[in-house]
């Protein structure tokens, strides 16, 4: 497949037109993850309806990013990936299933699909938490793993504030 | 060298060879392909072409021919400098001073030098860039055997206060380097006005080929080689002599001797341009390095809320080359020293894009990119949860 950059087409066709891209009103759910300090970050917002079965699905889903081409473009094709999918099936969501849809991204990129899968994660954890529920176990484990990594990083600009600001005052 | 559509405003990662310079190279890639060494006609005729080159090279920056070394690239160039002036005056002293914002090959010859048991002093900079003279006098000690400080920053284009560094040198008796391989052919340069003991120049940054550079080295300069063989350079630089780069190097140097002040002008009007452009046009729009000590073709903005990689991709969709320092571009996922010496956060830093002119810039070039940049930050910023610039 054809390649502009270090980028497919199929990534350049989502960072160009990204779908699903803004705030819904009044979400269900809001997943945030990444950090300013140190790459990209992404929030997805979900809404939850029924189907005919009445079985609980992502009904919309929409996202907001600040990061490079590979951050937006995985945003939005996550978005398309389970967007009208059952709530269910989204629990066991695979982040290769982004790489897949995107044609490929580069190796030092993937953390990318890292991020977009755990925002999904990291929304519907929001969502069973408003619906006071009990929160599935995979869930939990994949929120606590991104709690940690989100303190480690936050401690970690905090020491290397503390060091610059010495610096500076020497 | 009309590039068709294209606006190329990345200059300073390498330039397009000038026509020229390549019509210069072109005997020498075909019937005139002696080696140096040889003792036939082909071989003087080569060597001849060298030294001739050496003259015009050393002519523009004011030094003798027999200071300058041909290279293979201003970062061999630079090892040579560190290493090779380190390992020749160990027994002088072990201590070295550069700056902060130094080119990653001056940075990974210090640390190199540091594992082989010499102290490297890394000098701050304000946030324009410069390094402070008053820091450097309190640093030197009588351990010190040599400074370097590039003449410009690739990256924000700040231009140090060479002169009084060298200046400074001279009176303490250490050798000063320079790594003039943004700047030489685009500003001055009096190797002995500015008491410079080394200077890394390079080619491909002014219209020449790639693969060939030099290092001037005063007379008299304690140095070792790195590359040891057949003796070519005086000793210093052992390699059969790539005759045709050499001969388009000086091409490209005879070029910028006649051209030089009035394309810096021309370049200096058309930059400033950019820069009041992007910053009126652009809210939470910032220029990095210094407003009027930086090299006449470079401009260094950084964005609020936006990313620097997707800035340079949608601008390279549009037709339009540029550069960022930011972390996502990197291959080590960090944010440039550079940037970050001068006080950005990573999350600053992130947002940052270099544009930088040449030779082939022109106004319609600029008023382009006036028109389309604040549309590509715009859209990139609809996108981001975050709007600092709404504040």
């Amino acid at each position: 497949m054809g390649k502009i950059g270090i980028y497919t087409k199929k990534v350049i066709g989502h960072f160009k037109k990204p779908h699903n891209w803004g705030k819904i009103k009044n979400p269900d759910g809001i997943g945030k993850v990444g950090n300013i300090v140190c790459g990209d970050v992404m929030w997805l917002y979900i809404k939850i309806g029924k189907d005919k079965k009445e079985k609980e699905i992502i009904k919309d889903i929409k996202f907001e990013t600040f990061g490079c081409v590979a951050a937006i473009a995985t945003s939005s094709v996550i978005t398309d990936l389970v967007k009208g999918k059952p709530l269910e099936k989204a629990l066991d969501f695979d982040r290769r299933e982004i790489v897949r849809k995107l044609g490929g991204l580069p190796p030092i990129k993937l953390h990318c699909s890292v991020l977009a899968a755990d925002a999904l994660f990291e929304a519907i954890y929001d969502y069973f938490k408003r619906q006071k529920r009990e929160i599935p176990e995979k869930l939990l484990i994949a929120h606590q793993r991104i709690a940690k990594d989100k303190a480690e990083i936050e401690k970690r600009y905090k020491e290397w504030t503390k060091i610059e600001e010495k610096m500076r005052k020497k | 060298m009309k590039l068709k559509n294209k606006i190329y405003l990345d200059y300073a990662a390498t330039t397009p060879m000038d026509p020229r310079v390549l019509k210069a190279m072109e005997p020498f890639l075909k019937e005139k392909f002696g080696n140096t060494m040889s003792l036939h006609s082909w071989g003087q005729e080569a060597k001849e072409a060298l030294e001739e080159s050496r003259g015009v090279i050393a002519d523009l920056m004011r030094a003798n021919p027999n200071e300058i070394v041909f290279t293979s690239s201003a970062t061999e160039s630079n090892n040579l400098a560190l290493k090779g002036l380190a390992s020749a005056n160990r027994e002088k002293g072990n201590h070295l001073i550069i700056s902060s914002i130094e080119h990653p090959c001056i940075m990974e010859s210090a640390k190199w030098l540091e594992g082989q048991g010499f102290k490297i002093t890394r000098l701050k900079v304000d946030k324009y860039g410069l390094v402070n003279l008053n820091d450097l006098e309190k640093i030197i000690k009588k351990e010190t055997i040599l400074v370097s400080i590039m003449h410009t920053n690739n990256e924000i284009g700040t231009m140090e206060p060479i002169e009084r560094i060298g200046k400074i040198c001279k009176k303490r008796k250490i050798y000063f380097h320079t790594d003039a391989a943004q700047s030489f052919g685009k500003i001055p340069i009096n190797v002995n006005k500015m008491n410079i003991d080394l200077m890394t120049i390079s080619s491909h940054k002014m219209y020449g080929p790639r693969g060939v550079a030099a290092l001037f080295i005063r007379e008299g300069t304690k140095i070792e080689p790195l590359i040891h063989g057949g003796g070519h350079e005086f000793g210093l630089r052992s390699s059969t002599i790539n005759v045709p780069a050499i001969v388009g190097f000086a091409e490209a140097v005879k070029i910028a001797k006649r051209e030089m002040k009035k394309e810096g002008k021309r370049l200096t009007k058309l930059r400033d341009k950019l820069i009041k452009g992007v910053l009126e046009k652009i809210k939470g729009s910032h220029l990095t390095g210094h407003h009027k000590n930086r090299l006449p073709n470079n401009a260094n903005f950084w964005f609020e809320g936006v990313e620097g990689e997707s800035i340079v991709i949608e601008l390279d969709l549009l037709g339009i080359a540029a550069s960022t320092g930011s972390a996502c571009s990197s291959e080590k996922l960090q944010a440039s020293h550079v940037l970050l010496a001068i006080g950005l956060k990573p999350w600053q830093a992130h947002g940052s894009l270099r544009l930088s002119l040449g030779r082939w810039t022109t106004e319609k070039d600029i008023n382009y990119v006036l028109k389309v940049l604040p549309e590509v930050i715009q859209r990139l910023r609809v996108i981001s949860p975050f709007k600092p610039w709404e504040k």
